[in-house]
């Protein structure tokens, strides 16, 4: 039973290791599908979106977690 | 062209995250063999694969059934998940935020641990150390399958793929069968690094595909990708390291 829930950890952890980078990628990939699906957003423009939303969540990622470890 | 953009990308990604993932379930097998002797490693090992092929022939089929769409707004987001996740913690530890990933410290760990657990009895000790190489196999290799998968199944890539994979799994194997010791040498930051960008693109690309998008240039986009996340994920290691810097300072 500790063995499959390691295994099961060690899934989860293979797309979650900062909460904030998973939920906010989930967030845009989510916002982007809503703009095409409902409000008709032009695809090319949604992948746009896409790009530099993923570029910038990672890049304040990057910037939060150095900030918080040179907090300490 | 012989192999498309995407092709490339795939056999690439494949092959650079398979040598990092194989590197580190070699290290703990080696530790295993070294400490207990190679039947419980070779046993684990050989459980890990079977499992893991178990895990192919029911993956595959299983995607087939999903619309190509939906699995490939799937997959990219999966990947977006997977290569943001590698890329971030490469760019931290280019930027001295965390500390790099040793393998000869990794190999040390396991030997000490599976050294402690030796005092039991001997069957006791033999099935721990054959489970602990079954899990280092299982884990690293469920991140080879994933990454083959992932990149392969959209353009029908997954053999190309699959051979980047395998070349990977084939060289780490021939080396250390020659050396005989944790591959420390191996460049595995800078190649999280290459592995997080390629992903964090193919995840952009795939989950833009299953939205509609018609990217200028078709698979050539990739190369666009990579060339944003490259430089974006430079700039991050400059910020982060003169944040870590001035504290120092």
């Amino acid at each position: 039973m500790k063995f499959l829930r390691s295994i099961g950890r060690g899934i989860i952890g293979l797309f979650v290791d900062d909460e904030f980078l998973a939920v906010t990628v989930l967030v845009l990939v989510s916002a982007v599908i809503i703009l095409v699906k409902v409000f008709d957003l032009l695809p090319l423009a949604a992948g746009v979106l896409l790009l530099i939303g993923c570029v910038s969540i990672l890049l304040i990622s990057v910037v939060r977690t150095t900030a918080a470890r040179t907090k300490i | 062209m012989l192999l498309s953009n995407a092709a490339i990308s795939a056999v690439s990604a494949a092959f650079l995250a398979s040598l990092v993932e194989v590197v580190e379930a070699f290290t703990i097998i080696l530790a295993v063999g070294t400490v207990r002797g190679w039947r419980p490693a070779a046993a684990g090992t050989i459980a890990g694969l079977i499992a893991l092929s178990a895990m192919v022939a029911f993956l595959g089929p299983a995607l087939n059934q999903i619309p190509l769409q939906s699995m490939r707004i799937a997959i990219g987001v999966l990947l977006l998940l997977f290569g943001s996740r590698w890329l971030r913690k490469a760019i931290l530890r280019y930027a001295g935020v965390i500390p790099l990933h040793d393998e000869s410290t990794a190999f040390a760990a396991a030997t000490t641990e599976l050294g402690k657990k030796a005092l039991r009895s001997r069957r006791q000790s033999d099935w721990i150390a054959g489970i602990t190489a079954l899990k280092a196999v299982l884990l690293e290799g469920v991140e080879v399958v994933f990454i083959v998968v992932a990149v392969g199944v959209g353009h029908g890539l997954l053999w190309a793929a699959s051979i980047g994979a395998a070349a990977a799994g084939a060289l780490v194997l021939a080396v250390g069968l020659i050396v005989h010791r944790p591959l420390a040498r191996v460049p595995e930051n800078a190649l999280k690094f290459a592995v997080g960008v390629l992903l964090s693109s193919f995840g952009v690309f795939w989950t833009g595909e299953g939205l509609g998008v018609t990217w200028p240039g078709g698979d050539f986009a990739l190369v666009g990708f990579i060339l944003v996340f490259s430089v974006a994920s430079l700039l991050s290691v400059r910020i982060a390291r003169s944040a870590i810097l001035e504290v120092v300072a």
